[in-house]
């Protein structure tokens, strides 16, 4: 069959894969904290202490949250377990809605109150035309 | 196995074949224009801005699947000793690392009106950027060494380069990433109305097109040099 240079470099370079894939899923996993974009309003909850710096919070937008008056809007965030206040002042991205994703960042005041500095909409992964969701949404 | 790697065979192909992958890339390239910038309905939350999806996903995916294949021909081609398949990696990389940059700018300006934002340090995102730097690595070393040490050094870049795939494909469910999962599932439902999955997957075998003709001249060129060293076999 094969000669035997051939064997050894077949297992040489399955060796380095299993290092290689070894080595970065153990980097990754203690890297978790670090990777994630966002945190969601029960992680916030669960923090053993309040963190000065800046963060990032995401979930869904809570219906009938939003209310804007001249220089300021606040929203509440959910993931339908917890839930906290988010205050803004700034532009907000075409694609921010109630019942929609979103991706606020900023600081904690405390554990029901975040100021943010930015906001960003997150979208799904469904795309459909209007005509479809009219139908999805009657039946 | 050896005489379909004579390159005056393969010469005779690869002189020939660009055209008629030209016209055909032209063909479809036009229908897939056609359908996703006029045909295709705009979407029920994104409006307009979706289109840019049939630009962005293609040129994701086509770099996705160079970069793999470049990774499978150098590690066959390391372990049987066969030079040839270094020189097809060769030839895949420039159209792989053009699409990856596609998908980069493609993404940024996706992101500005939908998210609000051109660039986030997200997994998706930040795992495409190192995808872009192991191409950029791949492509400098076939320009800096010029003797037998290539093909071990680009290898060993494929290789490691290869475990940055799976994390691009999978970053979006392992963590929580600001861009959105995948809509297009082979297990689970597909979230893309069939609208709008056809002209994608036109643009799709589009961009494939153009990467066999980028592929094709490279190679072509790559044999040229062969022959002119007096080579007749690789």
């Amino acid at each position: 069959m094969y000669g035997r240079k051939v064997k050894l470099r077949f297992f040489f370079v399955i060796s380095i894969l299993i290092v290689l894939i070894l080595s970065v899923s153990l980097i990754l996993k203690s890297l978790e904290e670090n990777v994630v974009y966002f945190q969601s309003p029960s992680e916030i909850k669960n923090f053993a202490e309040l963190k000065k710096k800046k963060i990032r919070i995401g979930g869904m937008v809570k219906k009938n949250s939003i209310s804007a008056d001249s220089n300021e809007i606040s929203f509440i965030i959910t993931d339908f377990k917890n839930e906290i206040n988010v205050s803004y002042n700034g532009v907000l991205p075409n694609l921010f809605e109630e019942g929609k994703g979103v991706v606020a960042e900023g600081f904690l005041k405390d554990r029901n109150y975040f100021l943010a500095s930015k906001i960003l909409a997150k979208h799904d992964e469904n795309y459909m035309p209007p005509e479809v969701k009219a139908a999805l949404e009657e039946k | 196995m050896i005489k379909y790697f004579e390159p005056n065979k393969i010469f005779s192909v690869t002189s020939k074949a660009p055209k008629y992958v030209l016209i055909l890339f032209i063909i479809v390239l036009s229908i897939g224009l056609t359908e996703s910038l006029i045909f295709s309905p705009e979407d029920y939350k994104q409006s307009h801005s979706v289109r840019i999806m049939y630009v962005h996903v293609p040129a994701a995916w086509i770099t996705l699947g160079i970069f793999s294949s470049i990774t499978v021909l150098s590690i066959i081609g390391y372990i049987f000793k066969i030079k040839n398949f270094f020189l097809i990696s060769k030839s895949l990389a420039p159209s792989g690392f053009i699409f990856n940059i596609i998908a980069l700018v493609t993404g940024a300006i996706w992101g500005k009106p939908t998210w609000g934002t051109w660039w986030v340090w997200d997994a998706r995102i930040t795992s495409m950027l190192i995808l872009t730097l192991f191409y950029a690595m791949y492509l400098l070393a076939w320009r800096i060494y010029n003797d037998e040490r290539v093909y071990k050094i680009t290898s060993i870049i494929a290789i490691i380069g290869i475990i940055n795939v799976p994390i691009i494909k999978y970053s979006v469910d392992w963590w929580n990433t600001l861009h959105q999962p995948a809509s297009i599932n082979i297990l689970s439902k597909t979230t893309i109305h069939s609208s709008m999955l056809f002209p994608l997957m036109i643009m799709t075998a589009a961009f494939a097109l153009f990467s066999l003709l980028i592929f094709l001249m490279k190679y072509n060129t790559e044999l040229i040099k062969i022959k002119n060293k007096g080579l007749d076999r690789l």
